[in-house]
Parts: structure tokens; sequence; C-alpha cells
């Protein structure tokens, strides 16, 4: 099994290939989703509480805080203490709740979140599903989240959880229209919904740089109608805590309260590692034309670092959206998708095509 | 599967309907234990009624049975973000009804003492304002920059919050010797960093687009409500004691009152901003002229009122606050009220809200700058 | 088209204000070194009060465990919440007269409102405001504190009752 830092082909490839010829082929099977199942898991959970601490230490930073301290060398272990905590809080459910469908609402939106999370490139080699319709499975599956988000707030019996879901559901179906119509205006440019060949195509410069004007306002839409896919900063309406106490999750606690905050966080990582695979070239390093040298130095950086350190940095952006921001109101947020971002979407990719067909790019 | 058709078709039993919402007496956005009743359609008010009462501290009826330097200690806790000016109303109507006159001195730290406390009382209700509209930075902006007034009152009262610092013919202690330069300093820091809360809140478009247009409350109905203070002076109502009635060191200072015409959150927000300015600028004039004398005139070990009723209005943070004393002559009062400011603001709420989304509400609620102990007392 | 134009400005215009609001938050966050947070028990050592704080009533003894307090009441009656009690006792001075003195004085903590007037009313200044604020104990009974430590004497330049 050659272990490369630069490539995960052969390593997932040798993998299946042991497990082929050890294994009787349903068993392989099987066991591939295993590896794959606790592969992920491992990764979301982890994530999840770094993103947390991330996202505590940096909304300190710009508050001129110092965000936790105690627990662990610098607040580490902040975020594992706040799980382990939220793991022993007791389970309690209004009288006169609608069971089933308060219990499974947490489940839909952390699926969800598992199901988008699957066609991520983090690096060559390292994804688990590679078709050509890679990103409109994306912006499909992820917006299955927000019927957990209506059941939840639907099923909560408590007024305050029905107004926010109702807001969280005006909210995605309309930006959904924006984040697609971004996302069209790049394939228009890639030619592909593949990621694998989107990724590919950003050998020689990254979408951002090459795609001119069109690219540039479709990246800005993707960056507004993202963080109101995830519930996140000034969109942050169906949880607004002034208004709603807790919004759509009020009455949740404990695990299932968890299940909400972790998918949240893990929405924010899929929105920014498909903002950087799509704009930034994912775990494509930065090259630049012919500048060999350059590039060549660019190269000894591993790919997984190259996207992390994308994936990062436009994680910051959205954080220092929602801590700079105040809220919108829920008929301005309709207002700003239908009268700005949607006609400037529009217009943005008949400029795009006609640069496409003038091949009037890098 | 019938009933679910029948609901479908039968447009009686899909008729929408309004419903009531608890907001409080637990609820973020009403800072303390204000309990409204929200009837809504969907998202808009329909109608408010606040219930209030929920810390009810029976500080006029406990004034009955203490002497009048007892009952100031108590007025910290009504509106204790304007504690300053609540003392020296009480203060004020005592050496008024035994006709003393409290030397410059004392004039100037109190007016000074006002102008800091308003500047503290404004900067919680700038931050407090930027979290209600989901600003969350602007309250450790805000308090980042309220913690240099503390310190001031610390050094010199003794205590940052309940500052107990007026007595009837004086105040507590003279100033610290640190006084003056701190306060220098921090109207120094504090001019740098109000063009900052300009650009973080104020010219925000998000911003700009909650607040325009929205809680309109017109002069006679400002009038009507009684509502006094900053909110009552953006829909035109002036009514700053300071200048109308004016006590203390500030018939000596140059300022202007704001006023604003234009009625909604939008003027509520700005013309608190633009009196921040005032303040530091009433400070400065007042900071290095700060006359040499006693800080207190010697005054009768108890105190007892003439036979008489006396009144005593000052201007807080928040409005009008009145301090009534009925006196038999005795060392306690026979009865004392307050007309304290946000119990008039807190109902003109219904008027400016109804209509409005709940996200308005919330705006609203933070530009009148409710201090719930101040309502029920 | 002027509605136009505006639409567009109004664009640009929106954008340029979120970005003045970004630059204010990201001018603290770039400069970290600037942060305002007081790590509490971790600076305990060096946290010093102002000297006029109110944490506390206490009374002041000197060297010879001797403090200025006759027992006058003054104190107790200047307190607006009965934080204070004085219990005094009669004892036979060297000349054969009964005399009342102090036995204790007794500080309710729980129900102090700081408010500083029994300190100014004290005519023999017995009584100062400590800058101790660690207050939480395990029993409500610990806040009733006796003042006047055991085996205290009043000093005896202090006035008689």
């Amino acid at each position: 099994m050659g272990f490369n830092f630069y490539d995960f082909t052969a390593l997932t490839h040798n993998i299946h290939v042991g497990l082929v010829e050890g294994f009787s082929p349903f068993m392989a099977t099987t066991l591939e989703w295993v590896i794959v199942g606790t592969a992920y898991l491992l990764f979301v959970a982890l994530f999840g509480l770094l993103l947390v601490y991330a996202e505590r230490k940096v909304c300190a930073a710009f508050q001129q805080r110092l965000g936790p301290m105690r627990v662990g060398y610098w607040g580490l272990l902040q975020t594992i203490a706040d799980f382990i905590k939220l793991l022993m809080k007791e389970l309690i459910m209004p009288r006169k709740a609608d069971r089933f469908l308060y219990n499974l609402a947490p489940f839909i939106v952390i699926i969800a979140s598992f199901l988008a999370i699957a066609v991520i490139p983090f690096a060559p080699g390292l994804q688990s599903l590679d078709f050509d319709i890679g990103l409109f499975y994306l912006t499909s599956v992820s917006s299955v989240g927000v019927i957990g988000i209506l059941l939840a707030g639907w099923s909560s019996n408590n007024k305050y959880s029905l107004i926010g879901a109702m807001r969280s559901g005006a909210q995605i179906l309309s930006y959904e229209l924006s984040v697609s119509l971004s996302l069209l205006t790049m394939i228009v440019f890639a030619g592909s919904m593949q990621f694998s060949t989107i990724v590919e195509g950003q050998r020689d410069g990254w979408y951002l740089f090459t795609g001119h004007i069109p690219s540039l306002v479709a990246f800005i839409v993707f960056l507004i109608a993202g963080t109101a896919e995830t519930n996140r900063g000034p969109f942050d309406l169906a949880e607004a805590e002034s208004e709603l106490t807790a919004g759509f999750h009020t009455e949740y606690s404990g695990i299932k309260f968890a299940f909400f905050f972790l998918a949240e966080y893990i929405n924010l990582f899929i929105i920014s590692a498909v903002a950087a695979t799509v704009f930034l070239g994912g775990w494509m390093p930065l090259h630049f034309g012919h500048l060999e040298a350059f590039n060549h130095a660019m190269d000894v950086i591993p790919p997984l670092v190259w996207f992390f350190l994308k994936v990062f940095g436009v994680i910051f952006i959205i954080m220092w959206f929602k801590w700079t921001f105040p809220r919108l109101r829920v008929d301005q947020i309709l207002t700003l998708e239908w009268k700005y971002l949607l006609p400037i979407n529009l217009i943005n990719i008949l400029l795009m095509a006609f640069i496409v067909l003038t091949k009037f790019h890098f | 599967m019938s009933e679910i058709k029948e609901i479908m078709f039968n447009s009686d039993r899909l008729a929408t309907d309004e419903y009531l919402v608890n907001m409080g007496p637990q609820h973020p956005s009403t800072h303390g234990v204000l309990r409204m009743l929200v009837k809504l359609e969907g998202e808009k008010v329909l109608n408010i009624q606040p219930h209030i009462g929920y810390i009810h501290s029976g500080i006029e009826k406990m004034c009955e049975a203490i002497s009048y330097p007892q009952i100031i200690h108590l007025t910290d806790r009504m509106d204790y973000l304007s504690a300053h000016m609540n003392n020296e109303a009480v203060a004020l109507c005592v050496e008024n009804a035994l006709q003393v006159e409290v030397p410059e001195r004392v004039k100037y730290i109190r007016t000074i003492m006002d102008e800091l406390a308003r500047l503290a009382s404004h900067q919680l209700w700038w931050c407090v304002m930027g979290m209600d509209l989901g600003a969350l930075t602007t309250f450790f902006y805000g308090l980042r920059d309220r913690e240099m007034i503390l310190d001031i009152f610390e050094e010199t009262c003794g205590a940052r919050l309940t500052v107990n610092y007026n007595l009837p013919g004086g105040v507590m202690f003279d100033i610290h010797p640190n006084f003056q330069k701190r306060v220098k300093d921090f109207i120094t820091y504090f001019r740098k960093k109000l063009p900052e809360y300009d650009q973080l809140l104020t010219g925000n478009v998000i911003f700009r687009e909650r607040t325009e247009g929205i809680g309109h409350l017109s002069l006679a109905d400002a009038i009507a409500y009684g509502v006094t203070g900053p909110s009552g002076r953006a829909s035109g109502f002036s009514n700053d004691l300071r200048k109308h009635q004016p006590y203390s060191a500030y018939p000596l200072v140059k300022f202007n009152e704001i006023l604003d015409h234009r009625c909604d959150t939008l003027a509520r927000y700005e013309v608190r901003m633009k009196e921040m300015h005032e303040s530091l600028s009433i400070i400065e004039q007042l900071i290095d002229n700060i006359p040499e004398g006693d800080y207190a005139v010697k005054m009768k070990s108890v105190i007892k009122l003439p036979e008489g009723e006396f009144y005593q209005r000052v201007e807080t943070a928040r409005g009008e606050f009145g301090v009534y004393i009925v006196s038999d002559g005795k060392k306690n009062p026979y009865r004392v009220k307050f007309r304290s400011p946000g119990f008039s603001n807190l109902f003109a709420l219904n008027n400016m809200a109804k209509g409005h989304k709940i996200a308005d509400l919330v705006a609203i609620m933070s530009t009148l700058d409710l201090v719930i102990p101040d309502i029920d007392r | 088209m002027k509605s136009f134009i505006e639409y567009i400005v109004s664009i640009f215009k929106g954008l340029w204000t979120l970005l003045i609001g970004m630059k204010v938050t990201g001018k603290y966050f770039f400069t970290p070194w600037k942060n305002v947070t007081q790590q509490y028990p971790e600076n305990r050592e060096k946290l010093v009060m102002f000297e006029r704080f109110r944490g506390e009533v206490i009374m002041l003894h000197n060297e010879n465990n001797e403090h200025s307090c006759n027992g006058c009441g003054i104190c107790e009656i200047n307190c607006p919440n009965g934080s204070i009690e004085i219990i005094s006792k009669s004892i036979l001075t060297a000349d054969g007269k009964k005399k009342r003195i102090i036995d204790q004085h007794i500080y309710h903590l729980g129900m102090c409102t700081l408010c500083n007037l029994c300190v100014k009313a004290c005519p023999s200044g017995a009584l100062a405001m400590g800058q101790n604020f660690e207050h939480a104990v395990w029993d409500r009974s610990l806040l009733t504190k006796v003042l006047n430590q055991e085996g205290s004497t009043i000093a005896e330049n202090v006035k008689e009752e």
C-alpha cells in the first residue's frame, strides 16, 4: 500500500483491491461502506467540534475578547467538554409534541449534511462519490435539510419554533435559487458538473481569476446565498435569539440539540468547501499560467493542506459576516433575494455565456 | 384521508387565525422580566399588552419608613443606569424643601456625574440595540467603553452601578485626585470611538433598512402618552429638562437640545447618538472649571422636611424622572411617589409597533431603552 | 431609467457600508494584543481595587487590637436595612461606676446594600469600607459577622458615650 501525501488515488485503490481479494464481493462492499462511513462520521464529529471552537475563538477576537481559555491549553478541549455535557443532558419533549416527527427532525437535518459531504473532493483520490452530476446532486440534497427544520418547528408544539421554521422555509426556498444559479454560472464556464473535472479545469488558474467579472460576481452572490442557506450570519432569522429565543430548536435539548448544532457547522463546511472547489480550485495549488518555478514551488504544499486553507479562508469570511452585521428582517431577506440577487444572477449567467462563446477568458 | 381532504377544500377550516404569544417574562429581548402578551397574525403584530410588576419591589412604600438620606440609596435600584440622576432628584427635592443652597463645587460635580452616567447609559443602550438587531459584536464594543466610565465611578464614588453618591446637601466624597485626568482621558478616547460606532451600525445598510420608517410615534401621541427623554425628542417633543428647568450646573453650560421630527426608530437612535456628543461637550466645558470649596454643606444629623408637598424633576437618560414627597414634618416622608420615565414610555409601545413585524417590535422596544426595575419600582 | 440607476447605485452603496462595518471588526481581529479581557481568578494577585471601593463594612483595629467604636448606635440608626446590630454590656469601671460598653458589633453582610451611610455617620471613625469582594460562602449564617475582633478594647482617645 503506497502512501502518497500528494495523491490518494493509489491508497484508496489499494484498499479496494485488498478488500475485494480478501473477502467475498458482498462482504467487501459492506466493509467499504463501514470504512467510508466511519471515516466520514469521525471527520464530521471532529471537524464540527473544531469549527465550534474556531467560531468561538474568531468571534472572541472580533469582539476583543479571548474566548474559551480554561479547559485545556487555550481552551482547546472546551468543545469536547461541551459535547460531553450535551450527551449527558436530559432529553425533554413538550407534552403535546408530535412524538415521531419531533424525534425524526434532527436526523433528517444531519443526514442531509452527510449526503452532501459525500461529493466534496478533499484531495486527489479522497472523494467517495465522483459522478457527472456532482454539483446538481449537492444542491439538491443540501436542500433536504429544510424539511427537518420545518418538521422540528412544526412538531415542537411551540409558537416560537413554528415561526422560526416558517421563516427558515421561506428563506431556504428562495436562496436555493441563488445558490444554484451562481453555481450554474460556473458550470457554464467549466462545462461540467463533475467535481473532478471542475478541479482539473483550474490547473492553470482558479476560476475566480480566469472567469473575469462574472465569476467574481457569482462568487459574491454564492457567499451571500450560501450564508443564507446555512441559516447563519445576518440571515439567522430562523433562530433569531432576540426575537424567537432559539427559533426552531427552542424545545430540543441534549444530543438532539447537538445534532442541529453540528449540522449547522457541517453545512457551513459544505458551503465553504463548494465555494473553495468551484471558485478557488479545491485542492489544486495556486498556479499562474506560465510561471513554471512558482507553480512548482506551490506544488510542494500537499493538496489536502491547500483544500483546508481555502475552506478555512471562506469560513472565516462567513464568520466575519456573522459577527459584523445586524440581522435582516424576514421581508427584507426575500426582497434581497428576489429583487437583487436573482436579477443579478440572471444577467451574470448571460454575461458568462457570452464570455464562454467568445472565448474571452484566460 | 377524508379528514385531510375536508381540511384542504373546506375554506372555513383553513381560515387563518390570529394567535397569542407570551414574550417574556423570560425573553432575551425584554432585558428583564417584562411580559408582553403579543397578538400576532403570522409575523404581523396586531396588539401588544404589556404586563408589568414581575419585579415590583415596593420602593415607594419602603421610602415611607426610612429617612431622606436613606431614600437616596433606594433610588439607585430603580433605574440603575441613571443612578446618579435619580439620586440627584431626591437630593435636590430635599434641598429645595429645606431651602439649602449647595456649594458651586457640588453643582459641578453633580452635573459631570450626571453626564457620565448618561453616557454610560447610552453606551449600554447602543450595544444592546445592536444585539437586539443581531449584530452581536456591538455589545462588546459598547461595554468595553462603558467600563472606563464605571472605573471613574468606582474610583470616586466607591461603586460602579449603585453609586449612592449624592446626599442631601452635597455629595458623599470629594472627587478623587485622579478624577479630572481620567475623565479627560475618557473624552479623548471616546471621541475616537464614536465614529466607529457609526461605521459599525449607524451607516450599515441593513441597520438603516431595519429602522427607517419603523415604529412611528407622532408628536401628538408622544405628548399624550407622556413619552419623554430621547424617545420623546425624536418625535419633536421638546422636553429636555436640562434646558427647560435647569438645575445644578446646567444653566452654566452651552449645549443643544437634540430634536428630530422623523418620529421613527432611526430618529430615536440618532437622537441618542447625538446626545452622546452633547454630553461629551458638557463634560468638557465643566471638567477644568470645577471651583474650589466644600463638597457638601453640613446638614442636621436628622433631616426633617417642613410639612407640605415637594416635587422635583430631573432629566435622566430615559426621560423625565420626578420625585414627589409629601411630608408631615417627621423624619420620614408621609408619602413618596416617583414618576419614572420607563413606565410612560413602555405604554406607547402598542401604538408604535402595531402592524409591524415581530423583528420590528424588538427594534422598537430597544429604542425605547426600557429598564424594567424603573417601570416596576 | 433613473430608477434603474438608483437601483444600481443602491447596490454599491449598500455593499460599501457593509465593507466599512467589516473594516471596523476586522481591525480588531488583526490586533489581538488590544484585547480587553481580564482573566479574573488568574490575576487575583495583581488585582488592586480602588481605595474607595465598597466591598464590605469593616471595623478598623490598630496594632494593639483596639478599635474606636464606643457603641453609640448611630450606625444602627442610619442603616436603611437593619444590617447592623449593636449589643452592649455593662461593666464596672475601676472607680466603681457602672458603664455600658460595646460587646458585639454585629453586621449582616447578606442584608447590606453597601450604601456607606454607616461609615459616613460614625462620629468616631470606627467603621470603614473594606475592599474584599469575594463574599461567596456555603452557609448563609457565615454572612453574619462580628466586626469587633475578639478581645479587642476601645482605644483610649475615643470619646465616651
